[in-house]
């Protein structure tokens, strides 16, 4: 039980925002530690441009946004059928239309992301160090088949029952069907609505962030047609262009320029 | 060209490699709204699909059951059912993780996962679709009767019976009102063995026996769905459905939807030899796909297929602003 004293009690004042960042002694926290290289690799303007490089300018570009929509309709869509259940969209009409917007927000996930794969490819994007970008891109193309694999074989029909029964000899085959097995609906649902799902944006995730940390892969030079070769480089022997690259050069070239703007471009 | 002594400890240096390494960009810079753009790409993306399901809808074909496969086709259903008595069906002879009937697991260059990894499933086709179902009809003494004389009998005469009940059943029909009907023949206990059995699946009771044989809530259909694809039935409506192996199943879709389109290149390999006919078919697919996966992934680390998208020169229409403006401007 408390007394009334009548004396009225100062809230503790809050520091400021900013306090730890003024005190040396803290400088060593770990959590002050990761907010410093998180900052260094990923400054705001890097983070959320408003500059890219002129060479950006192809419609292939918009293929990388439009996948990471798709994906966004695709986890929003899921979202509503799993609040109501597996069930629904068989006996509902709203929930038919529903899983009408999943299974063509899929068929639009896959239709982009595999022309922005191609035009990454053609680009060859992993030039500059970013071949952790083009490995993550790959990778959650794969994981993202295996989501919707796991999707189709959810839909408790006709389809789910054929594609299950001829699908169990390839994944038998190679023995991952002694942990994965395709004929049980429960664990199949909950692969596509936990487990691959937390995968691939977390893929995803990484992977445009990568993008904002390397930003988008430069021109192939075409010394050959127009002009001379720049500054420092000189021609091999083989005809291709030599130059004494340091390692970190191309980390310069990709992290950072003088003007403040990343130098090797910002979409995603 | 010898690379030049580093500058310092922590830099080397290495010969420039086109593709692999870039020019730093010195060019212009132009005004990008990021958010802008995913907004744009977020309202398009919704719109197209909205527009897709309101036209399009999506497909779904009512399953099938024991008892819409064994009414729709009694002679089908009772030819499966004594296979998976007499253990010569697809299931009975799968190996693992089902069960481990010797020689039958996959295998490439010797090497056999499945084996390894043994059974993880274990399906007794016998007594899981033919026996244990029926045993749970304690009111019916003459099927149990039926099911105690051929428990009892030696493996010998439980093979005479389900090869004379094999034999007949070839040549059954089915009366006015779809029941299945057996030239009579010497197949002493198999026949109201494999007659109550399929009374039982046409009621639906068989369906429920299936999937709760070990626990009321049940999410596994491992052992009904296996039973279905033993039979022809399933096989026959995926035909008509162009689902079926040879028709590029995995990657279509019932109806005239489109499917998984992006699993052409795993189904192509089923569709050309040796991957077509060979007993390790499957196991050879998943082992090229594994490979390609693998280096569709680190191709920035292989030589020759990196250097692809150079010598293609597609990249000159991506960037074909660039060199436009590279012509009227050559850099220095």
């Amino acid at each position: 039980m408390s007394i009334d004293t009548g004396t009225p009690v100062q809230a503790p004042t809050p520091p400021p925002a900013n306090a730890s960042a003024d005190l040396p002694e803290d400088a060593a926290q770990w959590s002050a530690r990761l907010r410093r290289s998180a900052v260094k690799a990923l400054p705001p303007e890097r983070l959320m441009p408003d500059r890219q490089p002129a060479y950006v300018a192809s419609w292939i570009y918009v293929f990388g946004v439009l996948t990471v929509s798709a994906l966004a309709v695709v986890i929003a869509t899921g979202t509503v059928l799993a609040i109501m259940g597996p069930t629904w969209w068989h006996v509902s009409t709203v929930g038919l239309f529903v899983n009408s917007l999943h299974l063509w927000s899929v068929e639009v996930f896959f239709f982009t992301m595999i022309v922005h794969l191609w035009g990454k490819f053609f680009m060859a994007a992993w030039r500059g160090k970013r071949r952790a970008t083009w490995i993550t891109g790959v990778v959650s193309f794969v994981v993202s088949v295996g989501a919707a694999f796991t999707g189709y074989l959810s839909q408790q029909n006709f389809d789910s029952q054929w594609i299950s029964t001829q699908a169990k000899d390839g994944i038998n085959s190679t023995g991952a069907g002694a942990i994965f097995n395709v004929t049980n609906f429960g664990q199949m649902l909950m692969w596509h609505i936990v487990l691959l799902p937390l995968v691939v944006v977390a893929l995803v995730g990484l992977h445009v962030l990568l993008v904002r940390l390397r930003g988008v892969v430069p021109p192939f030079a075409a010394p050959d047609e127009h002009g001379p070769a720049p500054a420092g480089r000189s021609e091999g022997p083989d005809g291709i262009p030599d130059v004494v690259v340091p390692t970190d050069a191309v980390v310069v070239a990709t992290n950072g320029s003088a003007n403040g703007h990343t130098t090797n471009g910002e979409r995603a | 060209m010898s690379p030049v002594a580093p500058a310092h400890g922590t830099r080397r240096s290495r010969r420039f490699n086109p593709d692999r390494d870039v020019e730093e960009w010195h060019g212009r810079y132009l005004p990008y709204d990021l958010i802008k753009e995913v907004t744009i790409a977020l309202v398009v993306v919704v719109i197209l699909v909205v527009g897709l399901a309101v036209v399009f809808s999506s497909p779904d074909e009512k399953p099938v059951t024991v008892k819409s496969w064994s009414s729709a086709s009694p002679v089908d259903f009772a030819q499966t059912a004594i296979t998976e008595l007499d253990g010569t069906s697809g299931t009975a002879t799968y190996g693992p993780p089902y069960n481990a009937t010797p020689g039958a697991s996959q295998s490439v260059f010797g090497i056999s996962p499945e084996s390894f990894l043994g059974v993880h499933h274990p399906i007794d086709t016998a007594n899981d679709y033919v026996l244990a179902p029926l045993r749970t009809l304690p009111d019916r003494p003459d099927v149990q009767a039926a099911v105690a004389q051929y428990t009892a009998a030696p493996a010998a005469q439980q093979a005479a019976w389900t090869a004379a009940y094999e034999k007949a059943v070839a040549t059954a029909g089915t009366g006015a009102d779809g029941v299945l009907t057996v030239p009579r023949g010497d197949y002493g206990p198999v026949g109201p063995i494999i007659s109550s059995l399929t009374s039982m699946a046409r009621s639906g009771a068989l369906d429920g026996a299936l999937l709760t044989s070990r626990q009321f809530y049940g999410t596994d259909y491992t052992k009904p769905l296996l039973f279905i694809a033993d039979g022809t039935y399933l096989d026959n409506l995926a035909q008509g459905q162009h689902l079926s192996g040879d028709q590029w199943g995995m990657m279509n879709e019932t109806g005239n939807f489109p499917g998984q389109a992006w699993l052409w290149l795993y189904t192509l390999w089923y569709q050309v030899p040796p991957m077509n006919s060979s007993s390790s078919g499957d196991l050879q697919v998943w082992a090229i796909m594994m490979i390609l996966t693998l280096g569709l992934a680190l191709l920035p680390f292989i030589p020759g297929l990196r250097s692809i998208p150079r010598w293609s020169r597609v990249y000159r229409l991506i960037w074909r602003q660039h060199y436009r403006d590279l012509a009227v401007a050559p850099r220095v």
